[in-house]
């Protein structure tokens, strides 16, 4: 032991390193931090704020372990809730196609978010080298998670290790696509969705992240003091439940019913596995909207609040109306409710007060129970699950209410330097900041519509879109995916 | 012999069971069914979709008896089956030409 550890290798090794770092301290001599420093930088991690010049570079354990945690309960809303929320209301014979392609997306995303994804949405080399695409796209510096590690970008957080916040938005990623999977359900062929969710990525959900929530974004009000369009949006109202809600109804309309569509009988195989859904997103939802603030600070604590006030609201609201107008109060009243009211909230979350939350329940309980009661009857489109009912509707409906009620008083960063230096913090102050939202709205709805139409009439010209007929008659699970959901 | 059939509400095959058991009867086969008559079926609602459901569960009851049980068996079932609403069932009974116990291959009343 003795011998090993004062052998000449050892010893030679030894010497070696202190030459090294006295050559290194003699090159920089850094001074080290003042103790008035280091006070500063622990401040700043308690109030999530810049630390100066110590603890650069350095992730703060509570913020992390949140931001972790939080990604954590966002992946667990696609898998299982909203699998389970969406398998549950189709007929059992395509109950594994639903899961399927939930798991399909997650790991076909995860893929498109590592090699190009994450670094399109917030990078910022196009926009700090000129490059036209600096208007709808992030950058190539981040290309294959390149540089992407355990030190904070304070772009995004201060506190916020680099590549947990990278995770975190991945999953934001990945629900989004498959929030669509509702619409075009038992009747859409496993491939062409895969073919759909790769190219919707690219062209519609990269661009959009980034515009609402790349620091060169050009909708990013609150963050970015260049943005040309002063729009807030706390947790995804336009970037998730617009964008899918919307090609969701443009896809499923291209794709036409599902055979049987108003003369068969289609009602939901369980809705015990929809209520499962349902309660996971639901605990979910708190990773997605109170997670937003990418800190566990007082804006995620006021987001906490929000999201359970609005969704018990919207899940009370529904039912009683279901109850008043036609008699019972359904499970799936309930469970279409509580989804309402965390859409709605999700662009307001950390905006808006708790008499906001309670306001937007209402309205998400009844504005998307008349989409989905009353519209569609007399439309006639085969939205399967309704995507278009209660994400399009409640997100856009979300979008507007938010540019509304947001308000300084629980979020401070809406009157911050880069809000007041593009107008921001006046629009918020002067209540102007509704035109803002509408002008977000209309660039999502049109690129959503117009991205959809190319995307899915190009997959249909090259893979077609729909399985065969007779696949659809005997289920998409046997067909498909060689399995059966439930073996009696 | 007869072959007694009796298509009842699922809530009340326990009381029927327990009623033929008091009068001796000794065997029955009973299965989950679907069906309508009078009472018709049920609308389901989903979000928008409204579905009639024409077919709602039933259970049916099957008996083998001696001819001369055959009236009070009918009477028991009745009994303990009637809620006195719509959709408490009907009772079919048949002739029954033979019956086997296939482990000891008896034939007719013996096999009963």
């Amino acid at each position: 032991m003795l011998g090993t550890l004062f052998s000449p290798r050892t010893l030679l090794l030894a010497f070696g390193l202190a030459a090294v770092s006295w050559g290194a301290c003699a090159a920089e001599a850094p001074a080290a931090p003042s103790l008035e420093e280091r006070l500063t930088a622990l401040e700043a991690y308690v109030n999530n704020a810049d630390p100066g010049t110590a603890l650069t570079g350095v992730p703060g354990p509570g913020h992390n372990a949140w931001m972790m945690t939080s990604a954590a309960l966002v992946l667990f809303m696609t898998l299982p809730g909203l699998a389970l929320f969406y398998g549950g209301l189709v007929r059992s014979k395509n109950v594994l196609s639903v899961l399927a392609q939930c798991l399909g997306i997650a790991g076909l995303v995860t893929i498109l978010w590592w090699a190009f994804g994450y670094s399109f949405v917030f990078g910022k080399s196009f926009t700090e080298s000129g490059s036209f695409l600096g208007h709808f796209l992030g950058g190539t510096e981040f290309l294959f998670l390149r540089g992407v590690g355990s030190a904070p970008n304070t772009d995004y957080a201060f506190w916020v290790s680099h590549n947990v916040f990278a995770m975190y938005q991945m999953m934001f990623a990945i629900i989004t696509p498959a929030l669509i999977v509702g619409a075009i359900a038992e009747r859409m062929k496993f491939s062409a969705i895969l073919a759909f969710v790769t190219l919707w990525m690219v062209f519609i959900y990269f661009p959009l992240a980034h515009m609402v929530w790349g620091a060169t974004g050009s909708m990013n009000g609150v963050w970015n003091a260049e943005a040309s369009i002063r729009a807030i949006d706390f947790a995804g109202g336009t970037v998730v439940h617009m964008s899918s809600g919307w090609s969701a109804l443009v896809l499923c309309l291209i794709l036409g019913p599902r055979i049987g569509f108003l003369k068969e009988k289609m009602a939901p195989h369980s809705m015990v596995l929809c209520m499962v859904g349902t309660g996971v997103l639901w605990a979910g939802w708190y990773g997605f909207n109170a997670g937003s603030a990418l800190a566990a600070d007082g804006v995620a604590a006021n987001a906490f609040m929000t999201t359970t006030v609005a969704a018990a609201v919207g899940a009370f609201t529904w039912p009683m109306l279901e109850w008043l107008t036609r008699g019972h109060p359904s499970i799936l009243g309930f469970c279409s409710g509580a989804v309402g009211g965390l859409v709605v909230i999700t662009p307001a979350a950390g905006f808006v007060g708790v008499s906001g939350a309670v306001l937007i329940g209402l309205l998400a309980g009844a504005v998307p129970f008349f989409a989905c009661t009353k519209l569609k009857g007399w439309l006639k489109y085969d939205d399967a699950l309704d995507t278009f009912g209660v994400h399009a509707v409640g997100g856009t409906m979300g979008a507007l209410v938010t540019g509304l009620l947001a308000t300084a008083d629980v979020n401070a960063n809406l009157t911050g330097a880069a809000a007041t230096k593009n107008g921001l913090a006046g629009l918020v102050t002067d209540g102007g900041l509704w035109f803002e939202q509408l002008k977000a709205m209309g660039l999502t709805i049109v690129l959503s519509v117009l991205g959809t139409i190319a995307i899915a009439y190009l997959v249909k010209a090259t893979i077609g879109l729909r399985a065969a007929p007779e696949v659809e008659r005997q289920g998409l699970d046997l067909a498909e995916h060689g399995e059966e959901g439930y073996i009696y | 012999m007869k072959l007694i059939i009796a298509i009842i509400k699922p809530f009340k095959i326990e009381e029927v069971k327990d009623a033929l058991a008091a009068i001796g009867i000794e065997g029955m086969t009973v299965t989950e069914v679907k069906g309508f008559g009078r009472q018709k079926g049920h609308t389901e609602i989903y979000r928008g979709s409204e579905y009639t459901v024409d077919f709602l569960p039933k259970v049916k009851v099957e008996i083998a008896v001696a001819d001369a049980l055959a009236g009070k068996v009918i009477d028991v079932i009745v009994g303990a089956a009637k809620t006195g609403k719509i959709g408490d069932g009907k009772i079919f009974v048949l002739p029954l030409e033979d019956v086997v116990r296939i482990r000891t291959d008896e034939h007719g009343d013996a096999a009963l």
